[in-house]
């Protein structure tokens, strides 16, 4: 079964924190692979500007790198800083894998960027994104692009996640965020595949799950069929939460609350009690393609640093959410709380049922939790 | 002695050894009750004397002689109007086992001179192809409970039901809503639909019985299992009853019935489940209903709006409108208009490689609610043997060919795809229409499976019985004769109508649960789909298996 950990913070963190609490979660747990993402990045020796974007993924040979870098010099991206990893030797198997630079460069986005509007920067920043994405793929696979986005860094790697953390060195406090999410085991249905790591990223939005999307084929069918850029890949069934996630939020432009509305709908016999019962049940009909099944706990990031977690209908995978004011965790097992906050009220610790969202928002205050059969403001559709 | 020559034989004289079906009468047993002689629905027996010479030879007297027995005996008719149709009921009446049909297992020679008067044959019942379908042969082999916790079918919750109607994108949904346009009707029902029946094919008791069954699933069992009418209307009482939310209407190219429905209009109650405009029909494709004079009775006549004991043929077309793209679209909007667009309208089609073109017609009329496509082992009351044997198309690839063009337009379930000819065809209903659902159809339509499961009907692919059409049906279902349709309880079908309802739910949940699908019906999960026939996996893109 696949470990999930999440931890947000007011204050900046080593991503090691996290990788350490992962340890905590090591039983049951085969180690196969580990998918860091970061968001609210501070680096040691270089301070990130509002424009600059972080492109984050791993260039298996020099030719590579050097094309991606051309690539983006080309596309009016300004080249301003690179983390270089103080990679310990023999930690990581890199050689057969060829790992010769795992990317992590700082662009100010291009000059004529100024006169466009927000959407339309974010869809630059995914057009480019795919762009190297299938670069790497006509090149025999020697460029793996992970996220492009303001304050965003993804790393993947195949191997045992505090291994991998070593190997980086990602415990030297050169990085830290305000929010990590970290998932540990490769994709086990459908091979093993860097893009098949969690979490996924799509233009700011990232999920990672662990369970099984067994409604997997049709929802991607569904998915690919909608002309939205960036619906592609499904290396993992899992990677489809992630983009209904963007679909009902930023492309139906939906609140938040409608995503589990989409993915777990409820019964009409309780739609037909609920107070927007009418609408939703329209929805599901008309996003019925979309509702998931399967076991699974589902825990994303927004842009806005906000952070979810949802179950699958019939809650059938373990998931707790607990923390203080400032400080607040989202994990697989308890322990994995236990780790990343430890000076925290365990008997507040939450543990959402199939009906619930909780959301830790971005001031990190105190929780949200929603539940399915409450009302919610649908100011542009009801 | 005859002698030889003077035997009458004729290009047609059969013996019964020529016969598809052979009685064997057991002399010892019968006690000459008559029973078999008066129930066989085609008179094809028929008690006689016999005599029998018996050589006597007086070894004292050195005389020879011969002695003559007499004695009484069932015969079998050779004249092929009266051939035993295999149907069985001589032994389910007869008292001491002494009777029954057996196949033949030679060659039949009857079927060379089923043409008697130029008449071609025609028959009930669907395609006489035995063996296992290529659905019988599918298998659900992408079980997830090897990695996850396990559903369990006795225990956990299950979302089986489906859509029928218009299904909207999201984004068409939300913009409807919010500007308060018309949004397209839709209804959950369960996806095992009972396939259209008209009124006038099967008996009074025999719908009565499908309907109070269909009424106990949705009203107590809580399965909201529908049935459709076929052509032919639907007698007032139901049309003013509030059964009528659970009938699919149907109008075919006769238009027979309608007169009523629409009078009716003002004082229904209710809105029925939804129009079905049947353009084909899988059986018989290209040729219209027919129902047979004997079964034109005073009710159907008066619900048909016709005169008593004709025939009545409907035409192969819809014969008032010149393309086939202009009638669906008008039929589709005059019928939605007719129930001021609150009722899913759609068209039924046979299966058909050209079933592509009509579908994509379909995806551009926003009116239109689905497609249901009607494969080449599907039954019908009464055609030609050979529209029966020859003309089609197999579901299963001509839905699933259906079902990917839509997913390439990123249209899948906007206009539900219902499939149906031959589901249960082998009794193997549930997992027939599994695998047809996960191929990629919002829900099956049953007819025959129903007529077997609910009413006993005796009819296989084997030729046996498939005399639906000619209003003898041995067992009451297909008649419109009061002395046989008696001979079926209502009450006992709707029973067994609940029981097959209640089997299906739990094979299906016995089937979602392995695959990890218990939220929503697992349409187009072809990923769980396994065949043992390379062809057919590379045709239906499903897993070959072996
Ligand atoms: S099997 Fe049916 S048709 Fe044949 S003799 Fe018996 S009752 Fe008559
Ligand atoms: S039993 Fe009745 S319905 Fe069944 S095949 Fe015979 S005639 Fe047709």
């Amino acid at each position: 079964m696949c470990r999930l950990a999440l931890k947000s913070a007011d204050e900046p963190f080593s991503p090691y924190e996290v990788l350490t609490a992962m340890e905590a979660m090591q039983e049951g747990y085969d180690g196969s692979g580990l998918g860091l993402l970061l968001r609210g990045i501070e680096f040691e020796d270089f301070k990130l500007h509002p424009r600059h974007v972080i492109l984050s993924g791993i260039a298996h040979t020099e030719r590579a790198l050097n094309r991606m870098a051309d690539y983006m010099t080309d596309s009016g991206y300004d080249f301003r800083y690179q983390h270089d990893f103080e990679r310990r030797k023999g930690i990581i198997d890199e050689r057969s894998r060829g790992r010769f630079k795992y990317v992590v460069r700082v662009y100010r986005v291009p000059e004529r960027w100024k006169s466009l509007t927000k959407k339309e920067q974010e869809a630059e920043l995914l057009a480019t994104r795919l762009a190297l994405r299938k670069d790497g793929e006509d090149h025999g696979g020697d460029l793996t692009v992970f996220s492009l986005w303001n304050d965003v860094i993804t790393i993947k790697e195949v191997g045992w996640p505090l291994q991998v953390g070593n190997g980086l060195s990602l415990d030297d406090n050169r990085i830290r965020a305000r929010v990590v999410m970290a998932q540990g085991r490769q994709n086990t249905n459908y091979g093993i595949n860097l893009y098949a790591c969690h979490p996924f990223f799509i233009q700011g939005i990232s999920t990672m799950t662990n369970g099984e999307n067994t409604a997997f084929i049709p929802v991607k069918e569904y998915l690919e069929g909608r002309e939205v850029p960036g619906y592609l890949g499904y290396h993992s069934d899992s990677e489809v939460f992630a983009h209904i996630l963007h679909y009902v939020t930023k492309v139906l432009g939906l609140p938040l609350e409608v995503y589990k509305h989409v993915i777990t709908p409820l019964k009409t016999e309780e739609l037909d009690r609920h107070p927007q019962g009418e609408f939703l049940k329209g929805l599901r009909t008309a996003c019925r393609r979309l509702i998931i099944d399967g076991p699974n706990a589902v825990i994303g990031t927004l842009p806005d640093e906000t952070c979810l977690l949802v179950m699958d209908q019939k809650k059938l995978r373990p998931a707790t959410v607990g923390g203080r004011p400032g400080a607040w965790a989202i994990a697989s097992e308890m322990c994995g709380v236990d780790a990343l906050v430890p000076d925290r009220d365990p008997s507040l610790d939450f543990q959402p049922m199939r009906e619930h969202t909780v959301i830790i928002p971005p001031e990190r205050k105190e929780l949200t939790i929603w539940s399915q059969f409450d009302p919610f403001s649908l100011a542009q559709a009801a | 002695m005859v002698s030889v020559r003077s035997i009458f034989t004729s290009p047609s004289s059969l013996t019964y050894h020529d016969l598809p079906w052979v009685i064997k009468h057991r002399e010892d047993r019968c006690t000459l009750c008559g029973r078999c002689t008066s129930v066989c629905p085609v008179g094809a027996i028929y008690l006689t004397y016999r005599r029998q010479r018996v050589p006597k030879l007086d070894v004292l007297k050195k005389k020879r002689g011969n002695e003559y027995r007499h004695f009484v005996g069932i015969r079998q008719q050779t004249d092929i109007a009266k051939r035993c149709i295999g149907c069985g009921m001589c032994s389910m009446v007869c008292p001491n086992e002494a009777i029954g049909p057996e196949p033949n297992q030679n060659e039949n020679r009857s079927h060379f001179i089923h043409n008697q008067k130029g008449e071609a044959y025609k028959r009930g019942g669907r395609r006489n192809s035995t063996g296992a379908t290529i659905l019988d042969r599918i298998s659900f082999d992408r079980i997830s409970m090897l990695t996850d916790p396990a559903l369990d079918a006795g225990r956990h919750e299950f979302n089986y039901n489906t859509i029928l109607g218009r299904v909207l994108s999201p984004e068409d949904y939300l913009k409807k809503k919010a500007t308060g346009e018309w949004i397209p009707p839709t209804r959950e029902v369960f996806p095992f639909i009972i396939g259209s029946m008209s009124f006038g094919a099967l008996s009074p008791n025999m719908w009565l019985g499908l309907l109070q069954g269909v009424a106990y699933c949705n009203e107590v069992l809580g399965i909201p299992v529908v049935m459709a009418t076929g052509e032919g209307g639907c007698p007032p009482w139901v049309l003013k009853s509030p059964f009528l939310k659970y009938i699919i209407l149907q109008i075919a190219s006769g238009y027979f019935g309608w007169d009523e429905i629409i009078r009716a209009i003002p004082e229904m109650q209710c809105d029925p489940a939804a129009i079905e405009i049947k353009y084909g029909q899988g059986a018989k494709p290209g040729d219209g209903g027919l129902l047979m004079w004997f079964k034109v009775s005073k009710l159907i006549a008066r619900l048909r709006g016709v005169p008593e004991g004709v025939d009545l043929p409907s035409p192969p077309v819809h014969q008032t409108l010149y393309s086939i793209e202009e009638s669906v679209m008008k039929m589709i909007q005059t019928m939605s208009m007719a129930f001021g667009f609150r009722v899913p309208v759609y068209p039924k089609i046979s299966g058909s490689t050209s079933a592509k073109a009509v579908l994509n017609n379909l995806v551009r009329n926003p009116y239109a609610s689905g497609l249901m496509i009607d494969g080449i082992d599907g039954g019908t009351g009464a055609a030609y043997d050979v529209s029966m044997q020859a003309t089609g198309h197999p579901v299963a690839s001509n839905l699933r060919e259906c079902y990917l063009d839509l997913v390439a337009q990123g249209k899948q379930n906007e206009i539900p795809l219902f499939a149906a000819g031959g589901v249960g065809k082998n009794g193997n209903v549930t997992q027939n229409g599994m695998a047809l659902i996960m191929l990629g159809a919002s829900g099956v339509h049953v007819g025959k499976y129903i007529m077997q499961s609910a009413a006993g009907c005796l009819g296989n692919e084997l030729g046996r019985c498939n005399v639906c059409n000619t209003g003898i049906c041995p067992k009451g279902i297909t008649s419109q004769n009061e002395k046989l349709y008696r001979r079926l309880d209502p009450d006992d079908v709707a029973q067994r109508v609940a029981d097959t309802f209640m089997g299906i739910r739990t094979e299906m949940k016995k089937i979602m649960a392995p695959l990890g699908r218990s939220q929503s019906l697992p349409i187009g999960m072809s990923d769980a789909l396994g065949i043992d026939d390379a062809a057919a996996a590379e045709r239906l893109k499903i897993n070959y298996i072996c």
